[in-house]
């Protein structure tokens, strides 16, 4: 099941790295199931709660959740996953994001940023159904 | 009260993103939950009762864990109940052993 997004909202979450670079950015990605996958329709960038260690760790406070929920449930769609950026390492899940990823089925956008500027953007599915058999399967990204 | 729940916890809510209960208290609400759908038990408390450490409960915007009472806060009929599991993460402070850096 590949993520579809439009070239714009892939621009986007780049850039978002990009401009909070050379700490972390994160936000949230709204959408629905479609035929050939998962599509974001909205991203809402979220502030990094991590401010005192910005550049290798991201957070973010439930109630920006709890907003984009809200948001997500008033216009028929659902949060889909969330984006965030890995300062001048690459994006591949660490170890880190696989001990705090507990949104099942859900994917986890991962851009490098190497010196200010957006390169590799990966997409991980959290799979499995608990703690026990978690796991990040990687997910083709299709921009339409 | 209403309980809203969060999209990785709708496939034990048969798909349903809010769920109405009874329940005085957060507490009696969130069991009631349980006792509708069992398999949500697992993934909202630890085998000894308690909520998982990355599970948050908002009633309307107030993280229970900060309430005065927690989870024996009383619950109006019309209150909304919220379950976010936290999200967060990052890459490593250094190139080393189960760093991201290939």
């Amino acid at each position: 099941m590949s993520l579809l997004l439009s070239k714009d909202l892939y621009d986007e979450l780049r850039q978002h790295g990009e401009e909070t670079y050379p700490h972390e950015c994160c936000g949230i990605m709204l959408g629905k199931g479609a035929s050939n996958g998962t599509r974001v329709h909205k991203l809402m960038r979220a502030g990094n709660t991590r401010t005192d260690s910005a550049h290798n760790r991201y957070s973010i406070a439930p109630q920006e959740l709890i907003r984009a929920q809200r948001e997500a449930r008033q216009a028929g769609l659902d949060i889909i996953g969330f984006y965030h950026s890995h300062p001048d390492h690459p994006a591949q899940w660490s170890q880190t994001d696989y001990a705090e990823a507990h949104w099942f089925g859900c994917s986890y956008v991962i851009t490098a940023v190497d010196h200010g500027h957006a390169t590799t953007t990966n997409s991980f599915l959290l799979a499995g159904t608990g703690e026990e058999d978690k796991r990040f399967e990687t997910q083709p990204i299709a921009v339409e | 009260m209403k309980i809203h729940i969060p999209t990785p916890l709708r496939a034990y809510t048969d798909k349903q993103e809010t769920v109405s209960v009874a329940g005085a208290t957060v507490a009696e609400g969130l069991d009631e939950l349980t006792k509708a759908f069992p398999a949500m038990r697992a993934h909202l408390f630890t085998p000894d009762g308690k909520l998982r450490s990355f599970v948050n409960v908002y009633l309307d915007d107030e993280d229970v864990r900060y309430l005065p009472a927690k989870e024996a806060t009383a619950v109006a009929p019309e209150a909304e109940l919220t379950i976010i599991p936290s999200i967060a993460g990052g890459c490593c402070s250094l190139p080393a052993a189960g760093c991201c850096r290939s």
